[in-house]
């Protein structure tokens, strides 16, 4: 085992996380303005933002759940407890003496534990939470006759909000964390240019050398 | 008066039509798939071009239909018969009807004559003949004075023969000299009919030979003038309308369309559309095909039922509002504009003071115009005027129930409603509609528990104006018309709602979404029964979350601190 710079992240996956960020960013601001936080954009402009930054993310989710399974990357994302207690250990105490990050990036797992199990539970709680309520929401013309639609409407929408709260608040979590272990900069080059480091087995890196002698320098 | 809807020539050459764009007849489905489109393909037109039904095959060939009148076939000024010289105007209306043979039976059905309406859906009797405002009160009783704006000759009491076709006024509405006027039909008290003397002589052959079809003017003789004088009764219309430009109204502006009331009153055999004793709320029905739909005034009549155009996501969510909103909700962003004042607030109680045992008039609110309004006067009370009123809103289904004076409520009651009226989100009728709101406290049967018929016109000793005895008018107004009286009058507050229909801004200046979407000052804020995105919101959610987030934050920033006054430099990378 020994680490190497490696490319984990592909033009697609960057492309994917930059724009899903940006997007997010514009929904945030728009659905807390439409929400009546705040009066940045007028409540018109707010809603045909934000309707229209959706259904970008919702093309690009379907882009981007069509790449994780045909790359066999969702498996990057599978939970597990190994490591994990390392990982809170370190973020609640050895972070405080200056002890290194205990994770090292494998090829196969790019993430650790702590991060897998907070993605996972993003991809497959809150973003469905917000994004299906989301379209019921828009569709509400197409319900809106059906016996009770406005309490159901009011359900919808508290959920809404509920799962846009929630992601605010992981937003906030995930850029705090850039500032862990290394250097901010550190944390964010791989998503720029790919490349970070992993710790390889001898057998990755001769089949990286050998195969894909592009994506390990 | 049956309702003036479904006869025979109106109906829809081909029932089997449904009305209107292609858009109108897709189905949510369709319409939703439509929401992806508009954000990233340029408007295409809709393939469904529909198809137009082939006319049902019938026996007997029915009237054919013709497209709306323009322009004219006959100048007046060229016929003899109306050279005159005519005595009265009854005189003038012989002549009319010597060509106009079939308009005296036509005109004597419509509410215009009659006064008189029975509610087809609360078997109510309603008409100026019967009902209490919180205006002047009652035209019953009343007849000398408030006849005139009867369009007829003569009404002065129960005596009045309504079969006589040659009382009917037909130069009130089709005269353009601008000359004729109309005076009480009895003479009153002297302290009143003084206010109609010295009027000049009208030239009823010039205002014979002048007829037209009836100008806003014509309307507004009677309608600008409801209530006892300009814009004191509807608020959406008075004087300013007779020449506005069209920022005052978009499409009754002289520099825009000029549209005559009855452009959109629509006319059959004289009997008009859009009565506000019948409201359609909601039009489902749309634009009509050619010689259709002259049975409704209704803004969907000519705009369809999808009339803000779908080249945005806003356009479209426009549209959709449609199902509950009412145009007039936010093309009417404020009424009583143009300069003149409306009444809002009128009180009875303090009618009946004198100065030297005369009545007397307070002018006290100069209106945009600059004219000066009465706020007091002897026979009426105190008056409060207001100009530029943003509407009160409400769900309505077009149906008012009306506090008659059958009708008996608790006398120790706080508020009356004139003329209440039902709605809601959920009954699939009604659509959020903007409303004047007046309020009154004017005099009640303090022992029953109704409203009371009050003699305010006449030359006896019991009539209000003249004698300011509220106690002997009351008394006379009710037993002249064999009503039971307890004898114990008291003032009573009561409101009556106005739909808000008049007074259509431009396009610029409807209202916006944030004017109603927005938690504070939101023109909705009132309107029970939805989820209004932007206005309402559940507190809990709303603290829960911004724990969540201000801890989340506080969690980094103490998280970050520790990590900054506890990490040992050296290790630092």
């Amino acid at each position: 085992m020994a680490l190497h710079r490696v490319k984990i992240f592909s033009l697609f996956e960057r492309f994917w996380h930059w724009s899903q960020m940006l997007l997010i960013v514009l929904l945030l601001i728009t659905g807390f303005g439409l929400h009546g936080f705040h009066d940045l954009f007028s409540f018109e402009d707010a809603v045909t933002l934000h309707t229209g930054a959706a259904l970008t993310l919702l093309v690009l989710w379907a882009f981007g759940t069509f790449w994780l399974f045909t790359t066999r990357s969702w498996r990057h994302f599978i939970p597990t407890v190994h490591g994990m207690w390392g990982v809170l250990r370190y973020y609640s105490l050895g972070i405080f003496k200056g002890e290194r990050h205990p994770y090292r990036k494998a090829y196969w797992r790019k993430h650790n534990p702590l991060q897998a199990l907070a993605y996972t539970m993003l991809k497959l709680v809150l973003f469905p939470a917000i994004w299906i309520t989301g379209l019921i929401y828009l569709f509400y013309f197409a319900w809106r006759d059906l016996p009770d639609a406005t309490a159901y409407l009011t359900g919808v929408a508290l959920i809404h909000t509920a799962a846009a709260f929630a992601i605010l608040a992981f937003v906030f979590i995930h850029v705090y964390m850039l500032t862990t272990g290394h250097s901010f900069r550190d944390h964010v080059m791989p998503m720029i240019t790919g490349f970070d480091e992993v710790d390889l087995t001898p057998e990755e890196e001769a089949y990286l050398r050998k195969d894909q002698p592009e994506d390990i320098r | 008066m049956p309702a003036p809807r479904r006869t025979p020539w109106a109906e829809r050459p081909f029932p089997g039509a449904a009305g209107g764009h292609p858009w109108q007849r897709c189905s949510p489905l369709w319409r939703g798939a439509w929401i992806a489109m508009l954000l990233w393909l340029p408007l295409v037109a809709a393939a469904d071009a529909g198809s137009w039904p082939t006319p049902p095959a019938s026996e007997e060939a029915p009237p054919q239909v013709s497209g709306p009148l323009q322009g004219g076939t006959a100048d007046h000024t060229k016929f003899e018969e109306l050279a005159g010289p005519f005595a009265d105007g009854s005189e003038v209306t012989q002549a009319c009807l010597g060509c106009h043979t079939e308009t005296g039976k036509h005109f004597m059905q419509n509410i215009h004559w009659t006064w008189s309406f029975e509610d087809p859906n609360t078997g109510q009797q309603l008409g100026k003949k019967y009902l209490i405002n919180n205006f002047c009160t009652n035209a019953r009783g009343n007849e000398g004075m408030c006849t005139q704006c009867h369009a007829g000759y003569g009404w002065k009491d129960e005596s009045f023969d309504f079969t006589d076709e040659t009382k009917i006024d037909c130069l009130v509405c089709h005269e353009t000299t601008g000359t004729y006027y109309k005076t009480p039909n009895s003479a009153g008290s002297p302290a009143c009919s003084v206010m109609f003397e010295g009027k000049p002589p009208i030239d009823l052959a010039a205002a014979a030979q002048s007829v037209d079809l009836p100008q806003r003017a014509n309307c507004g003789a009677c309608h600008f003038m409801g209530g006892g004088g300009d814009n004191v009764k509807h608020g959406d219309l008075s004087s300013a309308l007779k020449a506005p430009p069209r920022t005052l109204d978009v499409h009754m502006g002289v520099d825009g369309l000029n549209f005559a009331c009855t452009a959109c009153h629509v006319t059959n055999k004289h009997v008009w559309a859009g009565s506000r004793y019948n409201v359609v709320a909601k039009d489902t029905e749309g634009t009509g095909l050619p010689g259709q739909r002259t049975d409704v005034a209704t803004c969907e009549s000519c705009h369809g039922l999808a009339p803000h155009p779908v080249d945005s996501l806003a356009g479209f969510k426009l549209n959709d509002h449609v199902q509950s909103i009412a145009c007039q909700t936010c093309h009417i962003p404020a009424f009583a504009r143009g300069g003149v004042a409306t009444v809002v607030d009128w009180d009875w109680r303090t009618a009946g003071r004198t100065r030297d045992g005369e009545g007397f008039h307070e002018e006290g609110y100069i209106q945009g115009n600059g004219e000066h309004r009465y706020t007091y006067k002897s026979i009426k009370g105190h008056f409060t005027y207001d100009e530029d009123i943003v509407p009160e809103y409400a769900w309505f289904d077009g149906q008012m129930v009306y506090t008659t004076i059958d009708t008996e409520f608790d006398p120790d009651a706080a508020v009356i409603e004139i003329n209440g009226f039902t709605g809601s989100r959920e009954d699939g009728r009604s659509r959020i509609w903007p409303f004047k709101r007046m309020h009154t406290w004017q005099p009640y049967d303090k022992g029953h528990g109704t409203l009371v018929y009050t003699h305010l016109w006449g030359e006896d000793d019991a009539a209000y104006w003249g004698n300011y005895d509220m106690a002997a008018a009351i008394e006379k107004g009710m037993a002249d018309f064999g009503l039971d009286y307890s004898g114990e009058y008291g003032f009573i507050e009561t409101l009556s709602w106005w739909p808000i229909t008049h007074m259509v801004a431009p396009k610029a200046q409807a209202l916006g979404c944030g004017d109603c979407h927005t938690p504070s000052n939101s023109r909705l804020a009132s309107v029970a029964g939805i989820y209004l995105p932007g206005r309402d919101r559940n507190p809990w959610l709303d603290g829960i979350g911004t724990i969540l987030v201000f801890g989340t934050l506080a969690g980094i920033l103490i998280h970050a601190l520790v990590r900054i006054f506890s990490k040992p430099k050296e290790a630092q990378h």
